[in-house]
Protein backbone atom coordinates (compact mmCIF):
# COMPACT_ATOMS: atom_id res chain seq x y z
CA UNK A 1 0.00 0.00 0.00
CA UNK A 2 1.23 3.48 -0.84
CA UNK A 3 1.86 6.44 1.41
CA UNK A 4 0.24 9.85 1.70
CA UNK A 5 2.31 12.96 1.10
CA UNK A 6 2.94 13.48 4.83
CA UNK A 7 3.93 9.85 5.36
CA UNK A 8 6.31 9.93 2.40
CA UNK A 9 8.10 13.11 3.47
CA UNK A 10 8.38 12.11 7.12
CA UNK A 11 9.62 8.61 6.24
CA UNK A 12 12.29 9.97 3.97
CA UNK A 13 13.38 12.67 6.47
CA UNK A 14 13.54 10.10 9.25
CA UNK A 15 15.55 7.72 7.06
CA UNK A 16 12.86 5.03 7.19
CA UNK A 17 11.27 2.98 4.43
CA UNK A 18 7.80 3.71 5.69
CA UNK A 19 5.98 5.22 8.63
CA UNK A 20 2.42 4.86 9.93
CA UNK A 21 0.07 7.41 11.50
CA UNK A 22 0.71 7.82 15.22
CA UNK A 23 4.39 6.95 14.95
CA UNK A 24 6.78 9.47 16.47
CA UNK A 25 9.83 10.38 14.42
CA UNK A 26 12.68 12.77 14.97
CA UNK A 27 13.50 14.93 11.99
CA UNK A 28 15.69 17.88 11.05
CA UNK A 29 13.56 20.57 9.39
CA UNK A 30 14.84 22.30 6.26
CA UNK A 31 13.38 25.59 7.45
CA UNK A 32 12.81 26.83 11.02
CA UNK A 33 10.64 29.95 10.71
CA UNK A 34 9.91 32.53 13.36
CA UNK A 35 8.82 36.17 13.46
CA UNK A 36 8.53 38.83 16.16
CA UNK A 37 8.49 35.99 18.68
CA UNK A 38 12.16 35.26 17.91
CA UNK A 39 13.24 37.43 20.87
CA UNK A 40 11.26 35.27 23.29
CA UNK A 41 12.62 32.15 21.59
CA UNK A 42 16.15 33.48 22.01
CA UNK A 43 15.49 33.85 25.74
CA UNK A 44 14.50 30.18 25.95
CA UNK A 45 17.42 29.19 23.71
CA UNK A 46 19.86 30.86 26.10
CA UNK A 47 18.44 28.83 28.98
CA UNK A 48 19.30 25.65 27.12
CA UNK A 49 22.91 26.76 27.35
CA UNK A 50 24.45 26.11 23.93
CA UNK A 51 26.41 29.05 22.56
CA UNK A 52 25.32 28.92 18.92
CA UNK A 53 22.61 27.68 16.57
CA UNK A 54 23.00 24.07 15.47
CA UNK A 55 22.01 24.79 11.84
CA UNK A 56 21.90 28.56 11.29
CA UNK A 57 21.39 28.13 7.53
CA UNK A 58 17.90 26.69 8.22
CA UNK A 59 16.81 29.50 10.53
CA UNK A 60 14.56 32.16 9.00
CA UNK A 61 13.34 35.23 10.91
CA UNK A 62 10.84 37.65 9.39
CA UNK A 63 9.53 40.65 11.36
CA UNK A 64 5.87 41.17 10.55
CA UNK A 65 3.52 41.03 13.53
CA UNK A 66 3.82 44.60 14.71
CA UNK A 67 5.76 46.45 12.02
CA UNK A 68 6.83 49.21 11.99
CA UNK A 69 6.85 49.10 15.78
CA UNK A 70 3.73 50.66 17.33
CA UNK A 71 5.23 51.06 20.82
CA UNK A 72 8.56 51.21 22.62
CA UNK A 73 8.02 47.65 23.87
CA UNK A 74 7.57 46.40 20.34
CA UNK A 75 10.60 48.38 19.14
CA UNK A 76 12.72 46.91 21.92
CA UNK A 77 11.56 43.45 20.87
CA UNK A 78 12.71 44.14 17.30
CA UNK A 79 16.04 45.51 18.55
CA UNK A 80 16.74 42.31 20.48
CA UNK A 81 16.01 40.28 17.35
CA UNK A 82 18.36 42.34 15.18
CA UNK A 83 21.05 41.80 17.79
CA UNK A 84 20.40 38.06 17.87
CA UNK A 85 20.58 37.92 14.07
CA UNK A 86 24.02 39.54 14.24
CA UNK A 87 25.27 37.43 17.13
CA UNK A 88 24.20 34.18 15.53
CA UNK A 89 25.06 35.02 11.93
CA UNK A 90 21.53 34.41 10.63
CA UNK A 91 21.46 35.16 6.91
CA UNK A 92 17.74 34.58 6.24
CA UNK A 93 16.57 37.67 8.11
CA UNK A 94 13.90 40.02 6.77
CA UNK A 95 13.40 43.23 8.70
CA UNK A 96 10.23 45.28 9.16
CA UNK A 97 8.56 46.37 5.94
CA UNK A 98 9.40 43.25 3.94
CA UNK A 99 6.05 41.55 4.57
CA UNK A 100 4.20 38.73 6.31
CA UNK A 101 6.36 35.73 7.17
CA UNK A 102 4.33 33.10 5.29
CA UNK A 103 4.22 35.22 2.15
CA UNK A 104 7.93 36.09 2.34
CA UNK A 105 8.95 32.45 2.83
CA UNK A 106 7.27 31.67 -0.50
CA UNK A 107 8.44 34.79 -2.37
CA UNK A 108 12.05 34.31 -1.32
CA UNK A 109 12.11 30.70 -2.52
CA UNK A 110 12.65 29.32 0.99
CA UNK A 111 9.53 27.12 1.06
CA UNK A 112 10.26 24.31 -1.37
CA UNK A 113 8.55 21.14 -2.57
CA UNK A 114 9.26 18.00 -0.59
CA UNK A 115 10.90 19.90 2.28
CA UNK A 116 9.91 20.21 5.93
CA UNK A 117 9.10 23.68 7.26
CA UNK A 118 8.48 24.12 10.99
CA UNK A 119 7.38 27.54 12.16
CA UNK A 120 6.54 29.10 15.51
CA UNK A 121 3.31 30.43 14.03
CA UNK A 122 0.03 28.60 13.69
CA UNK A 123 -0.42 29.45 10.01
CA UNK A 124 2.86 27.81 8.99
CA UNK A 125 0.85 25.22 6.96
CA UNK A 126 0.64 28.05 4.37
CA UNK A 127 3.93 26.79 2.85
CA UNK A 128 2.05 23.68 1.74
CA UNK A 129 1.11 25.76 -1.32
CA UNK A 130 4.63 25.00 -2.58
CA UNK A 131 4.32 21.28 -1.83
CA UNK A 132 6.23 21.44 1.44
CA UNK A 133 5.27 19.69 4.67
CA UNK A 134 4.78 22.75 6.85
CA UNK A 135 3.55 22.71 10.44
CA UNK A 136 3.26 25.12 13.33
CA UNK A 137 5.10 24.55 16.61
CA UNK A 138 5.57 26.38 19.92
CA UNK A 139 8.36 28.65 21.11
CA UNK A 140 10.15 26.10 23.33
CA UNK A 141 10.13 23.75 20.39
CA UNK A 142 11.71 26.37 18.16
CA UNK A 143 14.37 27.07 20.80
CA UNK A 144 15.07 23.37 20.94
CA UNK A 145 15.44 23.23 17.14
CA UNK A 146 17.84 26.16 17.27
CA UNK A 147 19.90 24.22 19.84
CA UNK A 148 19.76 20.73 18.34
CA UNK A 149 18.62 21.12 14.73
CA UNK A 150 15.89 18.52 15.28
CA UNK A 151 12.43 17.94 16.77
CA UNK A 152 9.94 15.12 17.39
CA UNK A 153 6.90 14.92 15.17
CA UNK A 154 3.93 12.59 15.21
CA UNK A 155 3.09 11.10 11.82
CA UNK A 156 -0.40 12.47 11.12
CA UNK A 157 -3.47 10.74 9.78
CA UNK A 158 -4.31 12.15 6.36
CA UNK A 159 -7.41 13.63 4.76
CA UNK A 160 -7.79 13.99 0.99
CA UNK A 161 -9.96 16.71 -0.52
CA UNK A 162 -10.54 16.42 -4.26
CA UNK A 163 -12.08 19.48 -5.88
CA UNK A 164 -13.64 19.00 -9.29
CA UNK A 165 -15.28 21.53 -11.59
CA UNK A 166 -14.62 25.25 -11.62
CA UNK A 167 -15.37 28.08 -9.19
CA UNK A 168 -18.21 30.29 -10.50
CA UNK A 169 -17.67 33.96 -11.37
CA UNK A 170 -17.41 36.11 -8.23
CA UNK A 171 -16.43 33.14 -6.05
CA UNK A 172 -12.89 32.87 -4.70
CA UNK A 173 -10.78 30.14 -3.10
CA UNK A 174 -11.60 31.77 0.26
CA UNK A 175 -15.24 30.81 -0.25
CA UNK A 176 -14.23 27.21 -0.92
CA UNK A 177 -12.09 27.19 2.22
CA UNK A 178 -14.92 28.62 4.35
CA UNK A 179 -17.39 26.11 2.94
CA UNK A 180 -15.07 23.19 3.82
CA UNK A 181 -14.42 24.50 7.35
CA UNK A 182 -18.12 25.13 7.84
CA UNK A 183 -18.86 21.55 6.83
CA UNK A 184 -16.13 19.88 8.88
CA UNK A 185 -15.88 22.21 11.88
CA UNK A 186 -12.99 23.90 13.65
CA UNK A 187 -11.63 20.51 14.72
CA UNK A 188 -12.54 18.75 11.48
CA UNK A 189 -8.95 17.94 10.61
CA UNK A 190 -7.38 17.86 14.06
CA UNK A 191 -3.77 16.56 13.90
CA UNK A 192 -4.25 15.71 10.20
CA UNK A 193 -2.40 16.26 6.96
CA UNK A 194 -4.98 17.79 4.60
CA UNK A 195 -3.97 16.95 1.04
CA UNK A 196 -5.77 18.68 -1.84
CA UNK A 197 -6.03 17.64 -5.47
CA UNK A 198 -8.27 17.99 -8.49
CA UNK A 199 -8.84 20.14 -11.56
CA UNK A 200 -10.32 23.06 -9.63
CA UNK A 201 -7.14 23.31 -7.54
CA UNK A 202 -4.91 23.03 -10.59
CA UNK A 203 -6.87 25.84 -12.28
CA UNK A 204 -6.20 28.31 -9.44
CA UNK A 205 -3.27 30.72 -9.57
CA UNK A 206 -0.70 30.34 -6.78
CA UNK A 207 -2.09 33.28 -4.85
CA UNK A 208 -5.57 31.78 -4.71
CA UNK A 209 -4.14 28.38 -3.86
CA UNK A 210 -2.19 29.74 -0.88
CA UNK A 211 -5.40 30.67 0.92
CA UNK A 212 -6.28 26.97 1.28
CA UNK A 213 -3.34 25.55 3.27
CA UNK A 214 -3.12 28.85 5.16
CA UNK A 215 -6.60 28.54 6.59
CA UNK A 216 -6.48 24.78 7.17
CA UNK A 217 -4.81 25.68 10.45
CA UNK A 218 -8.30 26.81 11.52
CA UNK A 219 -9.57 23.28 10.99
CA UNK A 220 -6.88 21.90 13.30
CA UNK A 221 -4.67 20.54 10.53
CA UNK A 222 -1.02 19.79 11.20
CA UNK A 223 -0.13 20.59 7.60
CA UNK A 224 -1.85 20.93 4.26
CA UNK A 225 -0.45 19.99 0.87
CA UNK A 226 -1.15 21.10 -2.67
CA UNK A 227 0.56 19.15 -5.46
CA UNK A 228 3.30 21.26 -7.06
CA UNK A 229 2.67 21.53 -10.80
CA UNK A 230 4.26 23.47 -13.65
CA UNK A 231 2.95 26.76 -12.20
CA UNK A 232 4.88 26.12 -9.00
CA UNK A 233 8.02 25.04 -10.85
CA UNK A 234 7.88 28.15 -13.06
CA UNK A 235 7.40 30.38 -10.01
CA UNK A 236 10.38 28.78 -8.27
CA UNK A 237 12.65 28.86 -11.32
CA UNK A 238 14.20 32.21 -10.46
CA UNK A 239 13.46 32.09 -6.72
CA UNK A 240 14.37 28.70 -5.22
CA UNK A 241 17.32 29.11 -2.89
CA UNK A 242 18.19 25.39 -2.94
CA UNK A 243 17.72 22.43 -5.25
CA UNK A 244 14.63 20.40 -4.32
CA UNK A 245 12.74 17.26 -5.29
CA UNK A 246 8.95 17.22 -5.65
CA UNK A 247 7.17 14.64 -3.48
CA UNK A 248 3.66 13.53 -4.44
CA UNK A 249 1.36 11.16 -2.56
CA UNK A 250 1.07 7.62 -3.93
CA UNK A 251 -2.07 6.90 -5.93
CA UNK A 252 -2.92 4.00 -3.59
CA UNK A 253 -2.23 5.89 -0.35
CA UNK A 254 -4.63 5.29 2.53
CA UNK A 255 -6.63 8.34 3.62
CA UNK A 256 -8.53 8.39 6.91
CA UNK A 257 -11.04 10.77 5.32
CA UNK A 258 -11.62 11.15 1.59
CA UNK A 259 -13.85 14.00 0.42
CA UNK A 260 -14.95 15.33 -2.95
CA UNK A 261 -16.20 18.86 -3.58
CA UNK A 262 -17.59 20.28 -6.80
CA UNK A 263 -16.25 23.83 -7.13
CA UNK A 264 -19.24 24.88 -9.22
CA UNK A 265 -21.46 24.41 -6.13
CA UNK A 266 -19.51 26.93 -4.03
CA UNK A 267 -21.17 30.28 -3.29
CA UNK A 268 -19.76 33.45 -1.68
CA UNK A 269 -19.45 32.76 2.06
CA UNK A 270 -18.70 34.57 5.29
CA UNK A 271 -17.57 33.30 8.68
CA UNK A 272 -19.64 34.97 11.39
CA UNK A 273 -18.38 35.90 14.87
CA UNK A 274 -16.66 34.31 16.78
CA UNK A 275 -15.54 31.19 15.01
CA UNK A 276 -14.32 30.48 11.51
CA UNK A 277 -16.61 27.44 11.22
CA UNK A 278 -19.68 29.60 11.91
CA UNK A 279 -20.22 30.11 8.18
CA UNK A 280 -23.16 31.33 6.16
CA UNK A 281 -23.76 32.33 2.54
CA UNK A 282 -23.19 36.07 2.06
CA UNK A 283 -26.84 36.35 1.06
CA UNK A 284 -27.88 35.31 4.56
CA UNK A 285 -25.98 38.06 6.42
CA UNK A 286 -26.16 40.72 3.70
CA UNK A 287 -27.14 44.07 5.16
CA UNK A 288 -25.23 43.66 8.44
CA UNK A 289 -23.67 47.07 9.31
CA UNK A 290 -19.88 47.32 8.81
CA UNK A 291 -17.71 49.86 10.66
CA UNK A 292 -14.43 48.70 9.22
CA UNK A 293 -13.36 46.64 6.23
CA UNK A 294 -9.84 45.19 6.24
CA UNK A 295 -8.15 43.74 3.16
CA UNK A 296 -4.79 42.10 3.81
CA UNK A 297 -3.12 39.31 5.88
CA UNK A 298 -1.29 36.15 4.86
CA UNK A 299 -4.65 34.68 3.85
CA UNK A 300 -5.73 37.27 1.28
CA UNK A 301 -3.24 40.12 0.95
CA UNK A 302 -1.65 39.16 -2.36
CA UNK A 303 -1.70 40.90 -5.74
CA UNK A 304 -4.66 38.90 -7.09
CA UNK A 305 -6.62 39.71 -3.92
CA UNK A 306 -5.87 43.41 -4.25
CA UNK A 307 -6.74 43.25 -7.96
CA UNK A 308 -10.12 41.73 -7.14
CA UNK A 309 -10.80 44.37 -4.49
CA UNK A 310 -9.62 47.23 -6.73
CA UNK A 311 -11.95 45.98 -9.45
CA UNK A 312 -14.86 46.49 -7.07
CA UNK A 313 -13.66 49.85 -5.71
CA UNK A 314 -12.70 51.44 -9.04
CA UNK A 315 -14.91 54.47 -9.59
CA UNK A 316 -16.74 53.88 -6.30
CA UNK A 317 -16.36 55.25 -2.79
CA UNK A 318 -16.27 53.72 0.66
CA UNK A 319 -19.60 54.32 2.41
CA UNK A 320 -19.81 57.28 4.82
CA UNK A 321 -19.25 55.99 8.37
CA UNK A 322 -17.25 52.98 7.18
CA UNK A 323 -13.45 52.73 7.13
CA UNK A 324 -11.34 50.71 4.68
CA UNK A 325 -7.81 49.55 5.58
CA UNK A 326 -5.68 47.83 2.94
CA UNK A 327 -2.34 46.17 3.78
CA UNK A 328 -0.41 44.37 1.03
CA UNK A 329 1.13 41.10 2.23
CA UNK A 330 4.64 42.03 1.13
CA UNK A 331 6.86 44.72 -0.33
CA UNK A 332 6.75 42.86 -3.66
CA UNK A 333 2.95 42.83 -3.63
CA UNK A 334 2.92 46.50 -2.59
CA UNK A 335 5.14 47.51 -5.51
CA UNK A 336 3.16 45.46 -8.02
CA UNK A 337 -0.13 46.89 -6.74
CA UNK A 338 1.39 50.36 -6.90
CA UNK A 339 2.43 49.93 -10.52
CA UNK A 340 -0.91 48.40 -11.46
CA UNK A 341 -2.70 51.41 -9.99
CA UNK A 342 -4.60 49.42 -7.35
CA UNK A 343 -3.23 51.42 -4.44
CA UNK A 344 -4.33 54.61 -6.13
CA UNK A 345 -7.79 53.11 -6.57
CA UNK A 346 -7.98 52.30 -2.85
CA UNK A 347 -6.92 55.77 -1.79
CA UNK A 348 -9.21 57.47 -4.30
CA UNK A 349 -12.06 55.36 -2.96
CA UNK A 350 -11.38 56.75 0.51
CA UNK A 351 -9.36 53.80 1.84
CA UNK A 352 -6.09 53.77 3.80
CA UNK A 353 -3.05 51.81 2.56
CA UNK A 354 -0.54 50.73 5.21
CA UNK A 355 2.95 49.24 4.96
CA UNK A 356 3.29 45.44 4.59
CA UNK A 357 2.80 43.33 7.72
CA UNK A 358 0.06 41.75 9.83
CA UNK A 359 -1.51 45.07 10.86
CA UNK A 360 -4.73 44.73 12.88
CA UNK A 361 -5.15 40.99 12.13
CA UNK A 362 -4.34 40.07 15.73
CA UNK A 363 -5.18 43.41 17.25
CA UNK A 364 -1.72 44.94 17.34
CA UNK A 365 -2.19 48.22 15.44
CA UNK A 366 -3.11 50.00 12.19
CA UNK A 367 -6.86 49.87 12.53
CA UNK A 368 -8.12 48.00 15.57
CA UNK A 369 -11.88 48.21 16.11
CA UNK A 370 -13.59 50.07 18.95
CA UNK A 371 -15.87 48.40 21.47
CA UNK A 372 -19.12 47.42 19.82
CA UNK A 373 -17.88 47.82 16.26
CA UNK A 374 -18.29 45.37 13.41
CA UNK A 375 -15.34 44.47 11.17
CA UNK A 376 -15.24 42.45 8.01
CA UNK A 377 -11.80 41.13 7.15
CA UNK A 378 -10.02 38.91 4.65
CA UNK A 379 -8.10 37.23 7.49
CA UNK A 380 -8.30 33.62 8.63
CA UNK A 381 -9.34 33.96 12.28
CA UNK A 382 -12.19 35.74 14.05
CA UNK A 383 -11.98 34.51 17.64
CA UNK A 384 -13.48 36.76 20.25
CA UNK A 385 -10.90 39.44 21.04
CA UNK A 386 -8.77 38.61 18.01
CA UNK A 387 -8.65 42.19 16.71
CA UNK A 388 -8.02 43.73 20.12
CA UNK A 389 -11.31 43.93 22.03
CA UNK A 390 -13.59 41.05 22.93
CA UNK A 391 -16.53 43.38 22.56
CA UNK A 392 -16.43 43.58 18.80
CA UNK A 393 -17.62 41.40 15.96
CA UNK A 394 -15.35 40.12 13.21
CA UNK A 395 -16.69 38.60 9.99
CA UNK A 396 -14.34 36.88 7.54
CA UNK A 397 -14.81 36.85 3.78
CA UNK A 398 -13.10 37.05 0.39
CA UNK A 399 -11.50 40.28 -0.91
CA UNK A 400 -14.44 40.70 -3.29
CA UNK A 401 -16.98 40.60 -0.48
CA UNK A 402 -14.92 42.78 1.86
CA UNK A 403 -14.46 45.42 -0.86
CA UNK A 404 -18.15 45.38 -1.72
CA UNK A 405 -19.04 45.65 1.98
CA UNK A 406 -16.80 48.72 2.29
CA UNK A 407 -18.69 50.37 -0.54
CA UNK A 408 -22.12 49.39 0.77
CA UNK A 409 -21.32 50.10 4.44
CA UNK A 410 -22.92 46.75 5.15
CA UNK A 411 -22.12 43.17 4.23
CA UNK A 412 -22.58 42.76 0.48
CA UNK A 413 -21.36 40.92 -2.59
CA UNK A 414 -20.16 42.91 -5.65
CA UNK A 415 -23.16 41.59 -7.55
CA UNK A 416 -25.42 43.48 -5.09
CA UNK A 417 -23.81 46.88 -5.67
CA UNK B 1 2.27 11.75 40.83
CA UNK B 2 -1.20 12.60 42.12
CA UNK B 3 -2.81 15.84 43.18
CA UNK B 4 -6.15 17.31 44.16
CA UNK B 5 -7.90 20.45 43.01
CA UNK B 6 -11.16 22.02 41.95
CA UNK B 7 -12.78 21.82 38.53
CA UNK B 8 -13.05 24.86 36.25
CA UNK B 9 -15.34 23.75 33.46
CA UNK B 10 -15.66 25.28 29.97
CA UNK B 11 -17.12 24.28 26.60
CA UNK B 12 -15.87 23.26 23.16
CA UNK B 13 -13.26 25.12 21.10
CA UNK B 14 -11.76 27.17 23.93
CA UNK B 15 -9.19 29.06 21.85
CA UNK B 16 -5.81 30.55 22.64
CA UNK B 17 -7.09 34.12 22.28
CA UNK B 18 -9.49 33.73 25.21
CA UNK B 19 -6.90 31.83 27.28
CA UNK B 20 -4.22 34.47 26.72
CA UNK B 21 -5.24 37.54 24.67
CA UNK B 22 -3.09 38.36 21.64
CA UNK B 23 -2.70 41.98 22.71
CA UNK B 24 -0.41 40.86 25.55
CA UNK B 25 1.83 38.60 23.49
CA UNK B 26 4.50 41.23 22.95
CA UNK B 27 3.96 43.29 26.06
CA UNK B 28 3.92 40.68 28.85
CA UNK B 29 7.03 38.53 28.83
CA UNK B 30 7.48 37.53 32.47
CA UNK B 31 5.92 34.06 32.91
CA UNK B 32 4.87 34.81 36.50
CA UNK B 33 2.99 37.87 35.28
CA UNK B 34 1.18 35.90 32.57
CA UNK B 35 -0.89 34.11 35.22
CA UNK B 36 -2.84 37.27 36.00
CA UNK B 37 -4.21 37.41 32.43
CA UNK B 38 -5.14 33.72 32.23
CA UNK B 39 -8.62 33.23 30.75
CA UNK B 40 -9.20 36.99 30.81
CA UNK B 41 -11.68 37.01 27.91
CA UNK B 42 -13.43 33.79 28.92
CA UNK B 43 -13.76 33.87 32.69
CA UNK B 44 -12.73 37.04 34.52
CA UNK B 45 -12.92 35.24 37.91
CA UNK B 46 -10.38 32.64 36.96
CA UNK B 47 -7.03 34.42 37.42
CA UNK B 48 -8.06 35.74 40.82
CA UNK B 49 -9.55 32.58 42.26
CA UNK B 50 -7.57 29.70 40.75
CA UNK B 51 -5.58 27.63 43.27
CA UNK B 52 -2.60 25.29 42.85
CA UNK B 53 -3.71 21.86 41.64
CA UNK B 54 -6.96 23.05 40.11
CA UNK B 55 -8.03 21.28 36.96
CA UNK B 56 -9.25 23.04 33.83
CA UNK B 57 -11.85 21.02 31.95
CA UNK B 58 -12.78 21.71 28.33
CA UNK B 59 -14.75 20.06 25.56
CA UNK B 60 -13.45 19.29 22.07
CA UNK B 61 -10.48 21.09 20.51
CA UNK B 62 -9.25 22.82 23.68
CA UNK B 63 -6.53 25.36 22.90
CA UNK B 64 -7.25 25.69 19.19
CA UNK B 65 -5.90 28.70 17.38
CA UNK B 66 -2.58 30.41 17.78
CA UNK B 67 0.76 28.74 18.47
CA UNK B 68 1.30 31.10 21.41
CA UNK B 69 2.89 29.15 24.22
CA UNK B 70 1.78 31.79 26.74
CA UNK B 71 -1.66 30.17 26.57
CA UNK B 72 -0.08 27.16 28.29
CA UNK B 73 2.43 29.08 30.40
CA UNK B 74 -0.23 31.33 31.94
CA UNK B 75 -2.20 28.29 33.20
CA UNK B 76 0.95 26.53 34.36
CA UNK B 77 2.04 29.63 36.28
CA UNK B 78 -1.45 30.01 37.70
CA UNK B 79 -0.88 26.61 39.31
CA UNK B 80 -3.19 24.53 37.13
CA UNK B 81 -2.38 20.86 37.72
CA UNK B 82 -3.84 19.40 34.55
CA UNK B 83 -6.17 20.10 31.67
CA UNK B 84 -8.80 17.49 30.90
CA UNK B 85 -10.56 17.80 27.54
CA UNK B 86 -12.25 15.72 24.86
CA UNK B 87 -9.50 16.70 22.42
CA UNK B 88 -6.83 19.36 22.13
CA UNK B 89 -5.65 21.79 19.47
CA UNK B 90 -2.54 20.25 17.93
CA UNK B 91 0.03 22.90 18.81
CA UNK B 92 -1.56 23.47 22.20
CA UNK B 93 -1.18 19.78 23.02
CA UNK B 94 2.49 19.92 22.04
CA UNK B 95 2.99 23.07 24.08
CA UNK B 96 1.46 21.38 27.13
CA UNK B 97 3.78 18.42 26.90
CA UNK B 98 6.74 20.66 26.23
CA UNK B 99 5.91 22.66 29.35
CA UNK B 100 5.17 19.63 31.53
CA UNK B 101 1.51 20.53 31.99
CA UNK B 102 -0.50 17.28 31.75
CA UNK B 103 -3.02 17.46 28.88
CA UNK B 104 -5.39 14.55 29.35
CA UNK B 105 -7.87 13.50 26.67
CA UNK B 106 -10.81 11.82 28.39
CA UNK B 107 -14.30 12.49 27.06
CA UNK B 108 -16.05 10.48 29.79
CA UNK B 109 -14.42 12.47 32.55
CA UNK B 110 -15.30 15.73 30.80
CA UNK B 111 -18.98 14.76 30.73
CA UNK B 112 -18.91 13.70 34.38
CA UNK B 113 -16.92 16.51 35.97
CA UNK B 114 -18.95 19.34 37.51
CA UNK B 115 -17.89 22.95 37.87
CA UNK B 116 -16.30 23.59 41.27
CA UNK B 117 -16.19 19.99 42.47
CA UNK B 118 -13.08 18.44 43.98
CA UNK B 119 -11.15 16.09 41.71
CA UNK B 120 -8.07 13.93 42.13
CA UNK B 121 -5.75 13.22 39.21
CA UNK B 122 -3.26 10.37 39.31
CA UNK B 123 -0.87 10.61 36.37
CA UNK B 124 0.89 7.29 36.99
CA UNK B 125 -2.31 5.31 37.38
CA UNK B 126 -3.95 7.19 34.50
CA UNK B 127 -6.97 7.97 36.66
CA UNK B 128 -9.27 10.90 37.28
CA UNK B 129 -11.24 10.39 40.50
CA UNK B 130 -14.36 12.32 41.53
CA UNK B 131 -17.49 11.68 43.52
CA UNK B 132 -19.27 10.17 40.53
CA UNK B 133 -16.56 7.62 39.84
CA UNK B 134 -13.12 6.95 38.42
CA UNK B 135 -12.24 7.70 34.81
CA UNK B 136 -9.25 6.43 32.90
CA UNK B 137 -7.18 8.28 30.35
CA UNK B 138 -4.75 6.69 27.89
CA UNK B 139 -1.14 6.80 29.08
CA UNK B 140 0.97 9.54 27.51
CA UNK B 141 3.35 8.45 24.71
CA UNK B 142 6.75 7.49 26.12
CA UNK B 143 8.44 10.51 24.54
CA UNK B 144 5.92 12.78 26.26
CA UNK B 145 6.36 11.04 29.61
CA UNK B 146 10.12 11.43 29.41
CA UNK B 147 9.63 15.11 28.73
CA UNK B 148 7.21 15.49 31.66
CA UNK B 149 9.68 13.77 33.96
CA UNK B 150 12.48 16.06 32.86
CA UNK B 151 10.25 19.07 33.59
CA UNK B 152 9.58 19.98 29.97
CA UNK B 153 11.25 20.15 26.59
CA UNK B 154 13.98 22.60 27.59
CA UNK B 155 15.38 20.60 30.52
CA UNK B 156 14.90 17.49 28.37
CA UNK B 157 16.95 19.07 25.57
CA UNK B 158 19.65 20.10 28.05
CA UNK B 159 19.87 16.53 29.24
CA UNK B 160 20.10 15.26 25.67
CA UNK B 161 22.92 17.70 24.93
CA UNK B 162 24.72 16.60 28.10
CA UNK B 163 24.30 20.02 29.70
CA UNK B 164 22.32 18.86 32.73
S1 LIG C 1 -1.44 38.13 8.95
FE1 LIG C 1 -2.57 37.45 10.76
S2 LIG C 1 -2.75 35.23 10.53
FE2 LIG C 1 -1.17 35.92 9.09
S3 LIG C 1 0.77 35.68 10.20
FE3 LIG C 1 0.06 37.77 10.55
S4 LIG C 1 -1.12 37.71 12.48
FE4 LIG C 1 -0.90 35.60 11.73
Amino acid sequence: MGMTFAEKVLASKAGLDRVVPGQIVEISPDVALSHDNAAAIYGIFKKIGVPSLARPETVVIILDHATPAPSTNHAENHRIIRQLVKEQGITHFYDVGEGICHQILVEKGLALPGEVVLGSDSHTPHAGVMGALAAGIGRSEMASIWATGALWLRVPESMRITVTGQLPEGVMSKDLALQVIGDLGADGALYMSVEWQGEAIAALDLSARATLPNIMAEMGAKNSFLPPDQKVLDYLQARAQRPFAVVLPDADARYEVDLVYDASDIRPMVARPHSVDNVAPVAQVAGTRVDQAFIGTCTNGRLEDLAAAAGVLKGRHVAPGTRLVVIPASREVYLQALRAGYLQTFVEAGGMVESPGCGPCMGNHLGVPAVGEVSISTANRNFQGRMGTKDSQVYLASPLVVAASAVAGKIAHPADL
Amino acid sequence: MAFKGRVWKYGDNVNTDVIFPGKYTYTVSDPAQMAQYAMEDLDPRFAEQVRPGDVVVGGANFGCGSSREQAVTCLKMAGVGAIVAKSFGRIYYRNCINNALPALACAEAVDALQEGEEVEVDLEAGEIRVGSGTYHFPPLPSMALAMMEAGGLIPYTRKKLGLA
